[in-house]
């Protein structure tokens, strides 16, 4: 039994009401909460995100950016994700890995696992996050600790997003090195994250919920919060991140936290998003993240575009990836597994970190070590 | 101005400066110069220690550098204990920046922590400069246990917000028998200066620097100010008067007393 759950505090709310009040947020509103000296609370990244605030939207990126830079400093954290595995037990309508999805499916063994590991290094990446589908039998906790034990020697550090586990399975993998656990909750909206998760563990909402009290109960160092962009209402499901994230600041004050922003994209596969969130939209999240909370790590991934990616990661972002695969073994490039999402910006980590460069950032590699775990 | 002297080593220059946040490796080397500091602290975690090219770490070998590596990022004892052991091996320093926050966020210093960390590291042969809050009390008990110096903080790291602790930091200064370093919130020169002038011993500074718009010439402004604020308190700076002193002193023979 875990002695806290966000759970308690997340049915106080309702969704159409959250909806309701973000959209009623006025310019009077976004005013007082962008001249607010001291802590924002969760009421106030409502009107952050709203309508009204995007009219703010320079203001919004003046204060993100000058935060960003107070605490971060002028660096860019680098990391890259290698899939494990992409077998998957799980009927997700949106995502490529689903069931249903007719396509090899291919689990690493460690002679792949090393080979991958070869590629990335090459690259110069210290930060690594480690992915796989959910199934249990094939990828359970006990292969992941393995895998988290061959890797371990070769980066500083160690991340997972995998399918969400009991609390003693998360205690059983820290000590083999693992260092942040992610865990999106693909969408807050319960009614309808059983129809995008019909089929599978993952269709149990509340388990998922609850992780990141486990996680937190663990003793995990870092968690990574997000919602799946699009597939709700962004705003109403955004709000409920920032909710779970306040609460976990307080409740498990040992851990950091980082937040994602994976974006459907309108034209992404045989999937429509019900909601598309336009790169304004998603600019303006960033930025209420940032102003909501001075010290939660931003992500991006390369499901945005270069484009976009190169004009914004200075405005509040503070970890990104770069020459990203989503299919296990695609980095040693001998497999021709099934990719689990397009990826949009498919430049070089070396010419990412160029860009970064140029514009006056330092390229942060390294900043974990094993020792410290 | 007095030489500073912590466990027996002499710098003349009285401002240590911290590594992160630099826009590029470059940038860091050349404030670190135009500071003229003779001590940075570099956390291990943001290095490869056994890695001969380091960027960071090529970047500071400069002849009248001293490194003090920190532990930033652990957040018990027992952690401080290994990284500390890791960082003497591999670069060679008893030196050590203790640095134990179990807060990622706002990154304050566990002082129960701190205290046993810094009594293992002293008998283990450390020199032991701890980030510590602003306790007087603590600072006495880390003097107990053999500390070289304390750094307490001025206000929250990284926040800019100057000396927001000064009643605490007057007591320490006031009891002190070993070196003073205001460490954290220090954002502006006169910040610097005024940590200076109340007789800390020195200051250490990062964001201020890293993060202004030329760090290299900011890094001199502070160079400058904690020159100014260490010659104020050498001279005996004079103190502002509390009761109204009247242009023509009063005339004792009218009170008619012996």
């Amino acid at each position: 039994m875990i002695k806290h759950s966000f759970a308690e505090i997340f049915n106080k709310y309702n969704w159409e009401e959250v909806c309701n009040r973000i959209y009623n947020s006025t310019d009077e509103d976004v005013i007082r909460v962008l001249n607010r000296n001291g802590k924002l609370s969760p009421e106030d990244f409502m009107v952050l995100i709203s309508p009204a605030a995007k009219e703010h939207l320079p203001e919004m990126i003046n204060k993100s950016f000058a935060l960003t830079r107070k605490r971060f400093g002028n660096t860019m954290q680098m990391y890259i994700p290698m899939y494990l595995s992409n077998e998957c037990n799980n009927v997700c309508t949106y995502c490529g890995f689903s069931f249903g999805n007719k396509l090899p499916r291919i689990t690493l063994s460690d002679d792949e696992i090393l080979n991958e590991v070869a590629v990335i290094k090459a690259m110069g990446y210290e930060h690594i996050l480690l992915v796989t589908g959910e199934d249990n039998q094939k990828v359970g906790v006990d292969y992941i600790a393995h895998a988290v034990e061959i890797i371990r020697p070769h980066f500083a550090h160690i991340s997972l997003e995998v399918q969400p586990m009991e609390k003693e399975e998360y205690e059983k993998l820290i000590p083999f090195g693992l260092n942040t656990v992610l865990v999106y909750q693909e969408t807050y909206h319960e009614k309808n994250y059983k129809t995008y998760h019909p089929k599978g563990k993952k269709s149990n909402f509340n388990f998922r919920l609850e992780t990141a009290d486990r996680l937190g109960e663990a003793g995990i160092h870092k968690i990574g919060l997000g919602v799946l962009l699009g597939l709700e209402e962004w705003r109403a499901d955004s709000f409920f991140t920032a909710l779970h994230l306040h609460y976990l600041n307080k409740t498990y004050w040992q851990t950091k936290y980082s937040v994602s922003f994976p974006r459907l994209r309108p034209a992404e596969g045989d999937f429509e998003p019900k909601h598309p969130m336009s790169e304004k939209d998603l600019l303006q999240l960033i930025c209420a993240f940032r102003i909501f909370d001075e010290n939660v790590e931003l992500s991006l991934s390369t499901r945005e575009s270069p484009t976009f990616r190169d004009k914004i990661f200075e405005l509040g972002i503070t970890s990104i990836s770069a020459g990203s695969k989503t299919d296990p073994g695609g980095y040693a490039g001998n497999k021709h597994a099934l990719e689990q999402f397009h990826i949009s910006d498919e430049r070089t980590p070396a010419e990412v970190a160029e860009v970064i460069r140029a514009r006056g950032f330092e390229v942060v590699w390294k900043d974990w070590d094993a020792v410290m775990q | 101005m007095k030489n500073l002297i912590i466990a027996e080593k002499e710098f003349s220059s009285r401002l240590f400066l911290g590594t992160g946040k630099f826009g590029s490796n470059e940038l860091m080397k050349n404030s670190v110069i135009a500071s003229g500091t003779e001590m940075v602290t570099v956390a291990l975690k943001r290095v490869d220690v056994w890695k001969e090219d380091d960027d960071l770490l090529l970047n500071l070998q400069l002849p009248t550098i001293n490194l003090l590596p920190n532990t930033s990022g652990v957040r018990t004892a027992k952690e401080a204990v290994l990284a500390a052991q890791m960082a003497r091996e591999a670069l060679q320093t008893n030196w050590l920046k203790l640095e134990i926050h179990p807060d990622p966020r706002y990154l304050l210093p566990d002082p129960i922590e701190t205290l046993k960390a810094t009594e293992e590291l002293v008998k283990l042969g450390f020199i032991v400069l701890p980030y510590i809050n602003a306790d007087p009390v603590l600072c006495k008990k880390l003097e107990d246990v053999g500390t070289a110096a304390v750094m307490p903080l001025g206000s929250p790291i990284g926040s800019n917000n100057g000396l927001q602790t000064r009643a605490m930091l007057e007591i320490i200064i006031e009891q002190s028998n070993v070196p003073v370093i205001v460490d954290a919130g220090i954002g502006a020169p006169s910040h610097a200066a005024f940590a200076m002038e109340l007789g800390a011993d020195a200051v250490l500074v990062n964001t201020a620097i890293a993060i202004a718009g030329n760090p290299i010439a900011m890094a001199e402004a502070f160079k400058l100010a904690v020159i100014a604020g260490r010659m104020a308190f050498e001279n005996k700076m004079a103190t502002p008067i509390k009761i109204a002193m009247a242009s023509s002193p009063f005339d004792l023979s009218l009170l008619d007393i012996n």
